[in-house]
């Protein structure tokens, strides 16, 4: 029985620290600003455009690259194929490569002289130091949390309940639509939030693709870089202040979905 | 008319081999085996879910092999049920019909009579997840019905449902039956069978080994797994001696025990069948009638439904019914040493 306290006790202790770890650098922003500080942050029309454009590109591209990445989500869960594994690895790689040769890499397709610039060429799209360019950014980076999420939440859906709607009639798009996405849902939500929240927060492969129009993360860094640590910090604690908003909101949203429907 | 010929279907390391059967339209066919046999596959494969290797399935004339699982009229009921958790029974219910855009009424029409049909008018608005395994059987049947299938494929449908249930749904699987529903069962189950059936295959490591009636297949098994199947424990494989100046016939189990028959038949090889509670047991040699007679170890004492089992090893090993006055007056415990006795007539000779 003692044994069994001091596990827990040196459980506790360990855990304590790894949360002291995350909490403290949060606590340190908060307690080094003024609420003058703050305030003035909170006016400035250059900061308050800066997040909106922020929320809207994370929010397009989730949004956008969703159509794309759940069905490709599905087939991964449902299908075996020669170089599945190869596709799992080309999904994870934007989370193992540093997110500044990611951008490198993504702007040797979208610039003028790549591939997906001369194909927005033909349509008037151009990428560089664009929106579109910081979207594309944003997905590249957040798209791996979509895919693997919504991949986990259509394994979890039994393939039995797939095969009686099939032998109840459905079509194959019918019974997605019907059995398998309604009851992956969940999941899927998960994995938009997490890829939503991925790409607010992205900034080394977004800063090589568009410096400006300027997102908040790349506006922090310039104001660090300009002005040192006390012009940035007031606007990191907004923007972490806009991201926990944000997240929780969407989190309660999810949960009361499924409290609805469980 | 169903039938289905020569199929072969490979699923990794198991495969059905030459899988044959017909089911007359109205018959209730059952597929009877033990677990892993791949009579579930036989299921799917009917339904679509499985493509066979070889072989064909024709129904009503149709080669419905290749054809796709939604084009199909076989409705298959799963083991699990396969209800819809996001859906409400009714949902469940339609959703076939609202597949087909069937109108409010036919819907309402549909789903009032099969609710009251299969007694489940009371569970339309619950959630599939709150319900008990014998509700979930019926909801999954009701919604198998809506397709209105020309046949209705079960896959072990009473093996989740409590004992006190089963007594129930078989008479609504009978019901429907009689009704003209032709119907393709699997189970392990051979009571199910008899309560059911007009015919049973029986299947072992992916081949159908006997089928017939269930009368035929459990009087007349073809080996010991079909005996056994049958309930019959006592099956033994014999050489049979005739006795020109004796009624009764020598059947030789092993090359030093033999038991005595009575049969007309000439075979010289076969199985002899002795049925448990033909068995009489004691604890001295008996002065009685019976030709067999044989001294054996008790092995077990295994509680039975009713009464006990007892294993005597007597050079082969017999299975007896006993009852349990018999076990507490009588003491039978293991390693003690019994004496077994049956009548001549008990024994039953199948030439094979």
């Amino acid at each position: 029985m003692q044994n069994a306290s001091n596990f827990k006790l040196v459980f506790t202790l360990l855990g304590a620290l790894v949360l002291l770890f995350l909490i403290a650098p949060l606590a340190g922003l908060i307690l080094h600003s003024s609420a003058t500080e703050l305030s003035e942050t909170l006016r400035d029309s250059e900061v308050n455009q800066s997040i909106a454009l922020t929320l809207w590109t994370s929010m397009l591209a989730t949004g956008l690259f969703a159509l794309l990445a759940v069905p490709l989500a599905y087939l991964l869960a449902r299908y075996s194929f020669w170089g599945k594994q190869l596709v799992l690895g080309i999904i994870d790689l934007p989370v193992v490569i540093p997110h500044s040769a990611a951008g490198i890499a993504l702007l040797t397709v979208i610039s003028r002289q790549g591939m997906l610039g001369k194909a927005g060429g033909l349509v008037g799209l151009e990428f560089p130091g664009t929106r579109a360019g910081i979207v594309m950014a944003m997905a590249f980076v957040s798209l791996p949390f979509l895919i693997n999420a919504a991949r986990d939440a259509f394994e979890a859906v039994p393939e039995r309940l797939e095969k009686a709607a099939l032998n109840l009639g459905a079509s194959p798009v019918k019974v997605f639509f019907s059995i398998s996405l309604p009851l992956a849902w969940r999941g899927i939500v998960s994995g938009l939030i997490m890829m939503f929240a991925r790409g607010m927060s992205e900034f080394g492969a977004v800063v090589i693709v568009a410096y400006h129009p300027m997102i908040t993360p790349v506006m922090i860094f310039e104001r660090f870089g300009a002005f040192g640590l006390s012009y940035a910090r007031p606007v990191a604690i907004v923007f972490i202040a806009v991201c926990l908003v944000f997240f929780i909101a969407l989190r309660i949203l999810s949960n009361t979905r499924r409290r609805a429907e469980g | 008319m169903l039938k289905v010929e020569n199929l072969h279907i490979d699923l990794g390391n198991f495969s059905l081999r030459d899988i044959c059967f017909e089911v007359q339209p109205g018959e209730y066919f059952m597929l009877l085996g033990a677990s892993g046999a791949g009579k579930s596959v036989v299921l799917e494969s009917l339904a679509g879910l499985v493509h066979p290797r070889q072989g064909s399935i024709s129904l009503n004339g149709t080669d419905i092999t290749r054809l796709p699982i939604q084009k199909r009229k076989v409705g298959l009921v799963f083991q699990d049920f396969a209800l819809f958790p996001h859906l409400s029974v009714e949902e469940n219910i339609l959703y076939r019909l609202k597949l087909r855009k069937k109108s409010r009424k036919e819907q309402a029409e549909t789903l009032n009579r099969l609710a009251c049909e299969l007694n489940i008018e009371h569970l339309l608005k619950r959630s599939t997840t709150t319900l008990s395994g014998g509700e979930k059987q019926r909801v999954a049947l009701a919604r198998t019905l809506t397709l209105e299938p020309d046949v209705l494929l079960l896959d072990e449908p009473l093996a989740s449902v409590d004992v006190s249930l089963k007594g129930e749904l078989r008479s609504l699987l009978r019901r429907l039956n009689q009704k003209g529903q032709t119907i393709v069962h699997v189970t392990h189950d051979y009571e199910e069978a008899i309560a059911l059936a007009h015919r049973i295959g029986i299947i072992e490591q992916g081949r159908i080994i006997q089928s017939g009636t269930p009368h035929e297949v459990f009087t007349q098994p073809k080996n010991r797994f079909v005996a056994n199947f049958g309930g019959v424990k006592n099956f033994y494989p014999v050489r049979l001696e005739a006795h020109p100046d004796k009624e009764t016939t020598r059947a030789c189990i092993t090359d030093t025990l033999s038991v005595q028959l009575m049969t007309h038949l000439k075979a010289r090889k076969g199985f002899v069948l002795i049925g448990q509670k033909n068995i009489l047991l004691a604890t001295g040699p008996q002065e009685l009638d019976t030709v067999n007679q044989f001294r054996g170890v008790i092995k077990e004492v295994i509680p039975a439904r009713f009464g006990y089992e007892v294993v005597v090893d007597a050079g082969i090993v017999f299975y007896v019914s006993v009852t349990s006055e018999a076990v507490k007056t009588r003491g039978y415990t293991e390693g003690q040493t019994v004496w077994v006795a049956f009548n001549a007539s008990s024994v039953k000779f199948i030439p094979g």
